[in-house]
Parts: C-alpha cells; structure tokens; sequence
C-alpha cells in the first residue's frame, strides 16, 4: 500500500476526514460498466470509507504523473538509442546487436524488470522512468538501425562523392530517409511505455494504475473505470504518433488512408533478419 | 496470496539462520529451500503461454488463409487486431473480468488477443513473398489451388510463420505475468507479491527466481521455435553454405 | 495407370478462331487466332511485347480461358477437360523457370509423376533418366535444391520437369529468356537436339526474333492487338515476309539470317586442284584447268589435309613445293551453318575457304561467290534448324 498513499490522504484532508462530506457514496443501483463510468466522471466516496476518490479531477492529476514519467522515459530512451542506431547504421556494422537487443527486449517481462528494480535499485520516479526508458530503447533502436540501412546506397555514395562529410551524410540524407521507420519505432516504444506505466504505482509512482492497483481503496469500479481511461490514453497516444508518423513520411511512400497500414511493421526488422 | 504469506512462508522456511532473509538480501540457500513453490506457478505460466499462441495460431491462421483468397479481408483484420494489440494487457485483463468473469479463460482470451496481430501479419508476409514464378509454375503444372497451398505456399511460409511464432510466444510469456489480474495466476503473482513487511521492496530472492524463470520460459520457447524453423527449412541452410 | 506407361505419342494442336478478350481493354489481347500445328513439331509464337503470344499459349492449358473460339488438342477440346487434369498431360516450362525452392531437384523434376500416383521406384528412375536426358548428372544433382544450382543448370531442370510424365505437348514461355547470350546458344542447340528425339508438339513462346528463326518448323509472328501477322517457316518468313510488319519484324538483316538456316554441306561447293608436293606443274596445270579456281592450287598432303595455297609465284616452279605457300585457313567444316563460315571468310579476309569433312580431308571450296549464290535458294528448299539437328 506504499503507492497511491499519498493521493488518498490529501483528498482526505480536503474532505475534512468526514466520511460522506464533499462527495457522494458510491452508488450501488448501476451496472458493473455504469458504475465504472460513473466512477470517471464523478467523486465518489472510497471502499474503505473517509476519503473521496474518482472524478475527473483525481484521474487527472494521475493522467499527468502517468505521462510525466512515460515522456521522460520516451526523451530518455530517444537520447541513448537514436545516436547508436545512426552510427550502427551507418558504419553498417552491429547487425546482431540490433537485432539482438529487440529479441533480448521481447523475452524480459516489463513487470519482471520493475520487480527487479523495485527490488534491487530502488523505488521513485527516476528508477521507474529508468526501467520503462529500458523498455522503449529496443524498437527505437532497432528501427533507426533499419531504417538507416534501408537509404539507398547509391545516394549514399552520390553524397560523399559531391563531398559531403560522414556527419552530414547521417544528418541530410540517412536520416531523413530513415524518418518513417524511426518514427514507427517511437510509436511502438511509446504505446508499450504508456502501457507499462499502469504498473509505476508498484515503484511508488503515481499513474493511472493506482486505482487498479488498489481495490482495496478504489473498488472494482475504479479499476475498471481506471483501465477504461488507461486503454483511451494508449490508443489516442498510437493515434497521435500514427500522425506524426505519416506526417514525416514522404507523400509518395504513405499508404492510403482508406486501407488501414500495417502498422508496427514487427520493429521493422524484415523477417529475415528476425530469422537469424 | 498476500505479502504477508509470503513473508511468512519466508520466514519459516528460513533454516540459514544467517540472517540472510531478514535482511532482505539475495539468499542461494533459501532460494534451494524454496524452489518446490516456483513450480505450479510455472506449469500455470507455461500453460497460459502455449495454450494463447495455440488458441491464437489457429484463428491467425485461418482468418489469414480466409485473406489469402479474399484480399479485402486483410486490412479490417489488420485494424481490429492492431487495436487489440494497443490496449495495455492489464486494461484488457480488467475489461475482460465483468464479461467473462475472473480465472484462467479471461487471461486466455486477453493473451489470445495479443498474438492476433503478430502472427496474422507474419503469415500473409509469409504467403505473400512466395515467389510468384513457383505458383505459377504450380498452376500450370496441373496443382488444384489445395495441392498449391499445402505443397508450396505453406511450405515457403515457414520461416516468417515460425518467426511469427517466435516473436508471438516471447511476448505471450512476458505479458501472461500480468494474467494474475484476470485471477489467472502465472509467475507474476510471485514478482507481484506485494511488497509488506519488506521495507516497501519485494524479496530480492524471490524477484530473481520469478523473474528468471519467466526470461528462461520465454528463451526456451524462442529456442524450440528457432529449431522448429531450422528443421523445417532444411533448403534454406543447403542454399547457404 | 497403364495409359501413362506407354510414351505419349505427339498429337496436333489446333487453334479455332481463338479469341480473348479482357473486360475494359479497347482491343482484344488475342484475336480470331487460327493455327494449326502438326504433330511433333515446333510451333513458336513471337512478337513484340503485348502482341498476345503468351496469352495465347496460356489459353492451351486453360490458366486462361478464351472468350471464343476453340483449341483442339488431337482433335478433341480442351474445354471439356477439368483444368488441372489438362494441365498435368501438357508441359509446361517458364522463362522464370518456378523451380519450387524449397524441394529437391529430384522432387522438382518428379511434381507431375507423383500428382498422377506413379509407384515411387518408377518415379525415381524417371526423375534420374530425364535428368540424363538433359545433361545433369542425377547422382550429383538430384538431392540438391534450386538455390545451389547455377541459372543454366536450373534451366535444364525446368525442361526435365516439363518432361517428367512424358506430355505429347509441351508450353514453352521463353524457356531461354533469363540466360546469357553464350549459354543460351548451346542451350537452343542441345533443347533442338533433344526434340530431334522425343518429337514432342511443342509452344514456343519469344519475343527474340532470331531465337525464333532457329528454334521453329513454323514461325507464327504476331502484333498488336492480338492479330496474327504471318505463319511460316522460319525460310518462308525471311524470304517472303507477309507485310511490312513482319518485314521490320524479322529486321534488315533478314537476308543474313537465313545463312543460319543452311549447312555448308548443302551447298554447291566449288572444285580445286588438289596436289601433293613433288607433282610435276604440267599435271598441277591441267588440275587447274578442270577446277573452278583459276590460278590457284591447294597443297594437300597424303590424306588430303589442306596445308597451304599455291599462288603464281610458286606455280611458275618446276615441280610443286611448300615453300612459300600461304595458309589454308580458314577451313570450313561441312556441317558449319552458312553464317558461322561467311563469318570465318570475313575475319580471314579470304574470298575461299577450304571445305573439310569430318576426318579433316578437303571436299570442296567455299566462296563468297557460293554463299551469295545460296541466297537466292527458294525458300521451300531451305530446312528449319530442327531439321538440321535431326538430319
């Protein structure tokens, strides 16, 4: 119960610690769904009594801890993993690395890796924006890895014939090239880490999970009305990037918008590559 | 089973009597003592993991082999199975509890749902790379659309179905740690297992144990697959050396 | 199946009025085709690109069905046959070639055997007699895959496959397109070779007009839209091309190209005095004058092997001698096609060339003067390369 303590006792505070003052009991006259829905939009009295809980206000201000760490941890993520997965892809070397670090990435369980840092490192917003940041790293540099690899050759050979240097090569042509399937990378690494999130409770963050951490505080309608929004926020954030995604892809190169994209291409690796 | 069983079952089963458990330390003799309750949680694991990609396989499978023949299938399919795989897992696993109810088939069917994406689209990549030039020769040669599928089309789709497999059973195992949400037990219930009486962290024994197991799990099942994929493919590594 | 046990005897094929046309097109991809090919012979089909020659061959075996019209194979249509049993009596062999990568050649070769149920011993005895028949060596190849043989190899694998259940017609959509230059020379001969022997009825479908000419008994060229241009052989069509399509078709050098369609054997090869060393002038003198080479004189020696011309200076001698003599070459054999020895005379820059035969002895001499008296040979007096290659 370390985690989502915090939360309960301020909004006790502010009720006056009396039970059934500044918001109403939790009704018990609606469907499991209601009653979930109801719990999104309007303060209700909690489980264990003598606090309020729900409403948009509180899951708001979850809202914002639950994407405060996971953008740090995606900024993170895109600082370590972008500049290796250029410089991998340009010297053309680190193939097994690449390919590697996603195969290494899918076997190790996000709650695994949050147990073992909850157990071994410590607790608090920046070991859990270290472990879900450990989580993003893979398809982002997997994909820039590709994505680099994809420019075309020749390009590649036409620019340092004309006498462009090796830095200039990786920022005015490889990169742009590779925008798209970098970008796709992001989306992925940023759907998984807004995902995990939900579990930041257990290292003492507060996010969306908490209320689906605690029924004993929340209730079944709070987890659910909690993993109602959590599934919203993880499917606008896919959209969102699904924009951005195309937005950085060149015209001819975007798929119509009719007939839906295979989206996560599986990190972009081709198949096989995947394979070996 | 709350933290303060397992703090408890610690306790009891602490015969070291270094202190080694007390101070919440990492423990080689307790985790020998211990082993014997790793187990049904892994037989759950491992049952949760093969019994989705299995589940999961054999609609991928069939809706692929249904956009086979109808392309307009695949991108509805790609939609719907893209969105099920956006949902966060322990979402889905609490969506899931007031349709289907608490236990091992609501774990089931929100893991299921995972593996829709990966492997639907590694198997229509599969049957779409087939050389062209092979079916056609197929064709002309007098295969019925049956002969082609099961003696050519299937048999080049190996390597990315079996990749699909691959990539589907890693994750499968990774998310089903999440399954005790859904009352589906697994060996997240031990990573989970509360964090009472141990200073707010988990016992780092028990996290090495729990959490290896589950990086081992998924690493066999990666390794069966890989060696599914070698010895059904023997033409591939003929061609390469 | 006893039916299959016997070789299928070749049977005529025949194009009725044959018509498709695709929904939305403005033209029809082949229109009202009539042809007929005789048992055992070489039909190819060429044209430029989209002139319908692969949509017509492709209407044989029914991957694509006409809009009109009929095609008779040994007189019965191929409409009333279900598709996929049509197809396993009719060869089939691509210019992609489609060797199924993830099957053994012995596996490849043995597809339409094992889809009509052979016994498995008699299938493998097949599988290793076709790979003899098209130069492989089966111990060596047959459980190796596609991907560890070189581009000819596999083609000689896809002909096999084609062969394999012993179809009295074979479709061959430009079987030889994907190979070099070089290869593709020695591949047309050795495939004319082993026509010579099973005389099977076959579709040849190419876009290369010389492959045409000397890979067909009949030529039928076709153009947009379609249409048939002219059906001949490959003599007729050079000599007397139907239209001015065909004309340009076949191309400028029309003229040259039938020279690959005549033997050197066939011609009227000129006399020459033949003389050994020590032959007393007068003798040599009147050789020459009951030769068709004035001033000349061929110095041979015991078997008649060419060693050297003799011009005037060393006829002006007593008695003849070596010393002196200029090269025989270049030497003609009697089998060169035409082309092959006109080309040997111009980088020799010699009007004559001696012809020899087999065991090197002198028969004759080719001029230029001979192979432009050739030219004017009519048409139906000119062999196709097929005949050539069996005669």
């Amino acid at each position: 119960m370390a985690a989502g303590g915090g939360v309960v006792s301020a909004i006790v505070a502010q009720a006056g610690g009396t039970p059934g003052l500044g918001c109403k009991p939790a009704p018990d006259d609606l469907g499991t769904f209601r009653d979930a829905v109801d719990f999104i939009f309007s303060q209700r009295e909690s489980v264990s009594g003598g606090a309020c809980i729900g409403g948009f206000e509180e899951l708001g201000d979850l809202a914002v801890s639950h994407m405060s760490v996971s953008i740090v941890a995606l900024l993170g993520a895109l600082v370590i993993a972008l500049p290796i997965g250029l410089a991998l892809g340009h010297i053309g070397r680190g193939e097994f690395l690449a390919v590697s670090v996603s195969n290494v990435g899918r076997a190790v369980p996000a709650l695994a890796l949050l147990a073992f840092f909850v157990a071994f490192v410590g607790l608090g917003f920046v070991n859990i924006a270290i472990v879900l940041g450990l989580l993003a790293i893979p398809p982002i540099l997997t994909n820039t890895y590709v994505g680099v690899r994809q420019a075309d050759p020749d390009t590649v050979a036409a620019a340092r014939g004309v006498g462009l240097t090796e830095g200039q090569i990786v920022r005015k042509i490889e990169l742009p090239l590779a925008l798209p399937i970098i970008f796709a990378g992001i989306r992925l690494s940023a759907v998984a880490v807004v995902a995990t999130a939900t579990i930041a409770p257990l290292g003492n963050v507060q996010s969306l999970g908490n209320p689906i951490l605690e029924p004993q505080n929340y209730g079944g309608a709070g987890q659910l009305g909690a993993a109602i929004v959590v599934a919203l926020i993880t499917l606008a954030t896919d959209a969102a990037l699904g924009g951005v995604q195309r937005a950085v892809t060149p015209r001819p190169l975007r798929a119509p918008l009719w007939r839906p994209r295979i989206r996560r291409t599986p990190l972009a690796v081709p198949p096989r590559t995947e394979i070996s | 089973m709350t933290g303060a069983d397992v703090l408890a079952a610690i306790e009891i089963r602490d015969r070291t009597g270094t202190g080694c458990v007390a101070e919440n330390g990492f423990c080689p003799d307790w985790i020998a003592d211990n082993i014997d309750k790793y187990w049904s949680p892994l037989l759950e694991h491992v049952f949760l993991s093969v019994t989705s990609v299995a589940i999961g396989f054999a609609i991928a499978f069939t809706l692929a082999l249904l956009a086979h023949r109808f392309r307009w299938i695949t991108g509805p399919t790609i939609a719907v199975t893209g969105a099920l795989y956006t949902v966060p897992s322990v979402a889905a696993f609490l969506l899931l509890l007031p349709i289907t109810g608490r236990g091992n088939g609501t774990a089931i069917v929100a893991l299921v749902a995972y593996t829709l994406l990966i492997l639907f689209r590694n198997i229509t990549t599969g049957l779409r790379n087939v050389p062209e030039e092979a079916v056609s020769a197929a064709r002309g040669m007098g295969l019925t659309d049956g002969q082609i599928l099961r003696q050519i089309e299937l048999p080049l789709a190996m390597p990315e179905i079996l990749a699909g497999l691959r990539i589907a059973f890693t994750t499968t195992v990774g998310l089903a740690t999440l399954a005790f949400f859904a009352g589906g037990g697994g060996l997240g219930e031990q990573l989970y297992s509360e964090r009472a009486g141990t200073g707010g962290l988990n016992f780092k024994s028990n996290v090495v144990v729990a959490g290896g197991l589950t990086v081992l799990l998924a690493s066999f099942g990666d390794l069966i697959f890989l060696t599914i994929q070698r010895l059904a493919t023997p033409w591939r590594r003929a061609v390469a050396s | 199946m006893p039916e299959a046990r016997t070789p299928h005897p070749a049977v005529d094929l025949d194009f009725r009025a044959v018509t498709k046309q695709y929904p939305g097109a403005d033209q029809p991809a082949v229109e009202e085709l009539t042809l007929h090919v005789p048992a055992g012979e070489i039909c190819v089909l060429v044209g430029p690109s989209g002139c319908g020659k692969t949509t017509a061959m492709r209407m044989v075996n029914r991957l694509i069905e006409p809009t009109s019209g009929d095609i008779l194979l040994g007189g019965s249509s191929v409409k009333d046959r279900k598709p996929a049993e049509l197809r396993r009596e009719i060869g089939y062999a691509i210019q992609q070639i489609g060797l199924f990568p993830h099957k053994t050649i012995a596996e490849n070769v043995a597809t339409v055997p094992q889809l009509l149920g052979w016994p498995k011993d008699r299938v493998r005895a097949r599988v290793d007699e076709l790979l003899e028949l098209v130069s492989l060596p089966p111990a060596e190849v047959r459980d190796r895959y596609p991907g560890q043989l070189s581009g000819g190899q596999r083609q000689r694998v896809g002909v096999a496959r084609a062969l394999a259940a012993d179809p009295p017609v074979l479709l061959m959509d430009e079987p030889l397109g994907a190979i070099y230059a070089i290869n593709r020379e020695r591949l047309q001969n050795e495939f004319l070779r082993l026509q010579a022997e099973l005389r099977k009825t076959i579709v040849f479908v190419t876009h290369d007009i010389d492959e045409a000419i000397k890979m067909g008994d009949r030529v039928a060229v076709m153009k947009r839209g379609g249409k048939l241009a002219q059906y001949a052989s490959p003599a007729e069509l050079l000599m007397s091309p139907a239209d001015e399509f065909v004309e340009q078709f076949v191309g400028a050098d029309r003229a040259l190209k039938r020279l690959a369609l005549q033997r050197v054997r066939d011609l009227d090869l000129w006399r020459v005095a033949l003389v050994r060393e020590g032959d007393p002038m007068a003798e040599v003198r009147a050789k020459i004058a009951d030769s068709d080479i004035e001033n000349l004189a061929l110095l041979v020696d015991d078997q008649n092997r060419p060693l050297g011309w003799l011009g005037e200076r060393e006829l002006a001698a007593e008695r003849v001698s070596g010393v002196g003599c200029s090269p025989p070459e270049p030497t003609v054999d009697t089998n060169d096609v035409l082309r092959d020895a006109l080309g040997r005379l111009l980088s020799e820059e010699s009007l004559y060339g001696p012809v020899i035969d087999g065991r090197g002895a002198v028969v004759g001499v080719l001029s230029m003067d001979a192979i432009a008296h050739a030219l004017q040979t009519p048409a139906e007096d000119v062999p196709s390369s097929a005949d050539l290659l069996a005669g």
